[in-house]
């Protein structure tokens, strides 16, 4: 070493001695630095990170409130709720989602159509760490052994929902509706406030009209959780208040009775509280489970009720649209006595067909030969003599035919609480400029007068305008809730006038008319009466399904069974009292007075007689 | 046998009022230095027995590496220096020779290769270059004069940044910067001349962008550009420095009590146990806790920069300061990082953070001062 001979050990070890002072004083200042840091975080910023971490650690969940009951009138539970239990992950806290699904499925039934749909979940407005459902209704056993192995993966919790549960499954599927998945557009439109906690929401009939009354208001809860999202306890709570309690006017009882008498048939039957216009029964078939739907209905299923031929989504006591062909007759006799046009004396001749003056058309009658020389209005309702009316209804003419039949509602809805409602069609000479660009012909008016032509209404309708009838004017609008959280539902107007008349006799002649239909020896429903109780006032129906051409022959049974009559029957009991109107519609059925007359006396015994056979409603 | 072995042997016949004071010295142990070691290591452990989330057997583990380390230490300290400057050169070559193993052989984790796998015990050799290079250093100024020459300067260069460039290449780039501190802080004890400071300080202002394009890895990017904004990537990169600032801040001046740090218990934060378990510290018993523990690092490098003053030659100071120094870096940077001042590389907090390889390096780092420390007073005492 050359330089080892010059060391000066003194001047190295002041070097040495200045420099360690020196990083010494560098250590107490970086010292410093770092302690002035952890001061300024932890007493300057103190508040916003004490904060900062509560939020991290304080969650407020949202709990879903209870959706309200619906009951019948007699306390029956048609909707209530029952608690499934659902396989959940949270997609924030898993790695690998194939390899996980592949472990889940090895304990529980995990399809590809639910994968799709968490998949399609995960695309919407979500917020961070909330659990997607990948499996839906586990049963207990999957549950018992997920149960054991839950542990082994972070983010995958058996979560507990109350969900939408229909009893009678299908008897009510058209009238109380079903509630199903939220989807893209509602989410669009309902406050994300009160849904948060929610994945249904009412679809049709009642359970879509009050919503907002049954969807209660959520609760909320503040939890501590852990960075995985785990609950750890419960710091605060708020309660979910339950959506409120619906009572229905429907007797499902009644609702019962109508559905077993249509049986396998497709068609409509519905009755009406004629004082109130609550609606008694309200029955559609074919119809559906409306459990398929609460938690998702599958593609396969819907596609096997989208595709049936009887169309068991369609609700045809709203969205059927039937000429109501002679039960219509009663209101318009009741047009041609306020208007002067007839008479109870007014006699007309029936050969079995009718001829418009100066014109050759035959305007045929249902009865071939003809029902005689000398038919009154009395007789014209009661064996429904459509010559009678053709000759009446060419002399009233079609513009007060018109506005008096549209004073029973015909051709606008009625408002009653179920989803997917026609309004039908009163034919009228604006009407048909407007929808169909034509004038009006004489032979229109003469199909009007028998409920034929371009007449259209719906099987509410029909039920309506007879209570409205029986009720002899006083305008009554059906409804479905009758209370709310035991409250009764005020009753809404119809906005038209009750329908008076100069003469309130005419209303009698009508009655006694359509009581005779039920109950004398050249009624069109004679059978209906036989051994009756009480008096049932009504009129049968048969409406066409196909233009039958002029004089043309046609042989029942030659027909396709579809293309068969429709068959009708309105009515309402008890005849000097009425407090029940019925309409029964039955597709293809053929004869109102074979079909569709006896399952509307089906529902009026149901509801007028007790157990025994005596009558309820004595002293009304 | 030289004269250095000899006196490190021949310790009887010692003057009867010195006998106190002799038995520490023929167990080759710093009382001071032991003490305040021991007193961190029970604060090592009750700090990571909370982060553990209050078990025993989160710290059982931790307990036996304290138990291999403190055999080191205490082994270590019987080397004496003229040992370590006969095997300098020889194990500076060997973690050299490992580190290339680490290149072609290593075996890692999380894309980085940093291990040597050899069938029996699996560790990494950069943790040997953390003792390695500042012995090599010290011994290659032991009888030099200070300041360093230029010469003197690029050999030393030369001898830092061939391991220090390998372990940033693995990439540690943590392990590479304290390496390189270990060795650059022997350059500065040793009386660099400031001129060459200055021109080193403002040759790397200037390259900056040239390290930042060519340098650095992307991560390295992602890490400076989290430090200055962690909000930009809330859920990713930002998630463990916003949890820590959190953990920290909501500590407050007394902290939230003993294994009640709702941010730590409820593994909010992340790497509670290894790197970020200052958080742990600063959310449980707050700003006084942080004090605390600061005030107790600092008495520790006080106690090394002594032993460092009153070192008998060159060699021993220089290595004294080296090793005493680097402990604060470590400290410095990993209270810094998590505090959210510097970017988060990985750098254990001394003698907390659990872990075996380090506790065990840096235990033996304070049996060679112990060593150096006990020397000393001998030849004092002839």
């Amino acid at each position: 070493m050359a330089d080892s001979s010059f060391r000066d050990p003194n001047f190295d070890l002041a070097i040495f001695r200045r420099r360690i002072i020196l990083a010494m004083t560098f250590v107490l200042i970086l010292a410093s630095i770092i302690v002035y840091r952890y001061y300024d975080l932890q007493v300057v910023q103190h508040g916003t990170y004490a904060t900062q971490s509560d939020a991290n650690r304080i969650k407020t969940q949202p709990l879903p409130p209870r959706r309200g009951l619906i009951y019948d009138r007699n306390g029956q539970l048609i909707a209530d709720n029952q608690p499934v239990y659902n396989l959940t992950i949270v997609p924030e806290l898993i790695d690998d989602f194939d390899k996980l699904v592949g472990e889940l499925r090895q304990y529980v039934e995990i399809t590809d159509d639910d994968v799709n749909e968490y998949k399609k979940r995960l695309r919407r407005h979500r917020r961070p760490y909330e659990p997607v459902v990948i499996s839906h209704k586990l049963n207990s056993i999957e549950r018992s052994k997920l149960a054991v192995n839950e542990y082994l993966w972070s983010g995958v919790e058996v979560r507990a929902e109350l969900v939408r549960h229909y009893p009678f499954k299908g008897l009510f599927a058209h009238s109380v509706g079903y509630v199903g998945r939220i989807n893209e557009r509602e989410l669009r439109q309902i406050d994300p406030e009160i849904y948060a906690s929610l994945h249904t929401i009412g679809k049709t009939g009642v359970e879509k009209i009050y919503e907002e009354q049954l969807v209660g208001q959520q609760g909320s809860q503040d939890v501590e959780t852990d960075a995985r999202g785990r609950v750890l306890r419960v710091l605060d709570q708020v309660a979910p208040t339950a959506g409120s309690t619906l009572q229905l006017h429907l007797d499902a009882n009644l609702q019962h009775l109508a559905d077993r008498a249509l049986g396998d048939r497709r068609g409509a039957v519905v009755a009406i509280d004629v004082a109130t216009g609550g609606v008694l029964a309200a029955v559609s078939k074919p119809a559906f489970d409306p459990n398929l739907f609460v938690t998702g209905i599958s593609f396969k299923d819907y596609a096997a009720l989208r595709d049936d031929r009887d169309i068991p989504l369609f609700n045809r006591m709203m969205q059927g649209q039937y000429p109501p062909g002679s039960t219509v007759k009663p209101i318009i006799a009741l047009a041609g006595l306020v208007n002067g046009t007839v008479t109870t004396a007014t006699k007309v001749r029936d050969p079995g067909y009718y001829i418009l003056p100066g014109e050759e058309r035959r305007f045929r009658d249902w009865k071939p030969k003809g029902h005689g020389h000398s038919i009154n209005l009395h007789q014209a309702i009661a064996m429904s003599c459509d010559t009678y009316y053709y000759d009446m209804g060419y002399k009233l003419g079609i513009d007060k035919m018109s506005s008096f039949i549209g004073m029973f509602g015909l051709g606008e809805r009625t408002g009653v609480e179920m989803t997917s409602e026609r309004p039908g069609i009163l034919p009228s000479r604006e009407w048909k400029r407007g929808a169909r660009g034509l004038p009006w012909f004489p032979g229109d008016t003469l199909n009007v007068s028998i409920g034929q032509g371009d007449m259209l209404m719906t099987p509410m309708q029909l039920a309506s305008s007879t209570a409205i009838l029986a009720g002899k004017g006083r305008q009554v609008k059906p409804m479905m809730v009758k209370a709310i959280n035991g409250v009764d539902v005020q009753q809404e107007g119809t906005g038209r006038p009750d329908v008076t008349l100069e003469n309130d006799k005419h209303w009698n002649t009508i009655f006694k008319a359509m009581e005779a239909v039920n109950h004398s020896y050249y009624g069109t429903a004679r059978q209906v009466g036989q051994n009756s109780s009480y008096r049932v006032a009504g009129k049968t129906g048969t409406a066409q399904v196909v233009g039958i051409g002029q004089d043309e022959k046609y042989d029942e049974l030659e027909l396709e069974e579809r293309q068969r009559d429709h068959a009708l029957y309105v009515g309402f009991a008890p005849a000097d009292n009425p407090v029940i109107a019925v309409s029964v519609i039955v597709e293809n059925g053929e004869g109102g007075s074979s079909v569709a007359a006896p399952l509307a006396k089906v529902v009026l015994d149901g509801y007028l007689l007790d157990e025994q056979g005596q009558m309820r409603f004595i002293g009304k | 046998m030289s004269n250095d072995f000899v006196r490190s042997l021949d310790l009887g016949g010692r003057p009867s009022h010195l006998r106190k004071q002799t038995i520490l010295q023929q167990l080759h142990i710093d009382l001071p230095l032991l003490a305040l070691v021991g007193l961190l290591s029970v604060v090592g452990i009750i700090v990571l027995y909370s982060a553990a989330g209050g078990t025993f057997s989160g710290v059982k583990r931790q307990l036996a590496y304290f138990a291999v380390a403190y055999v080191a230490m205490f082994a270590i300290a019987w080397v004496s220096g003229y040992m370590w400057r006969q095997l300098a050169v020889f194990i500076y070559l060997i973690g050299i020779a490992l580190l290339l193993g680490v290149m072609f052989f290593g075996v890692g984790a999380k894309g980085a290769v940093r291990w040597l796998d050899l069938g029996v015990i699996r560790f990494q050799p950069s943790e040997i270059m953390k003792l390695a290079l500042p012995i090599m250093l010290a011994t290659y100024y032991a009888n030099k004069t200070f300041p360093p020459t230029f010469k003197q300067i690029v050999v030393s260069c030369l001898i830092i940044f061939t391991p220090a460039w390998m372990i940033f290449k693995q990439p540690d780039l943590g392990t590479a910067i304290l390496i390189s501190a270990s060795g650059l802080i022997v350059l500065l004890i040793a009386g660099l001349r400031w001129r060459y400071i200055i021109a080193t300080l403002v040759g790397m202002a200037s390259a900056a962008p040239l390290i930042w394009n060519y340098v650095l890895h992307d991560y390295h990017k992602t890490r400076i550009r989290t430090l200055l904004d962690p909000e930009a990537d809330r859920w990713g990169a930002g998630w463990n420095i916003i949890q820590s600032k959190t953990a920290i801040g909501s500590g407050g001046v007394d902290g939230k009590g003993y294994m009640s740090g709702t941010q730590s218990q409820l593994d909010f934060l992340p790497e509670s146990h290894t790197d970020f378990i200052i958080a742990v510290l600063a959310e449980e018993w707050g700003l006084i806790g942080v004090i605390a523990m600061m005030l107790l690092y600092l008495m520790i490098v006080a106690r090394g920069l002594w032993i460092a003053l009153t070192a008998q030659d060159n060699f021993g100071r220089l290595l004294a300061g080296s090793i005493t120094l680097t402990f604060f870096v470590y400290v410095f940077v990993n209270m810094g990082m998590v505090a959210g001042l510097l970017p988060v590389v990985g750098v254990p907090l001394p003698l907390v953070s659990r872990g075996g390889t380090s506790l065990v390096t840096l235990m033996a780092g304070f049996g060679i001062l112990m060593g150096i420390a006990t020397e000393q007073k001998r030849v004092n005492m002839f």
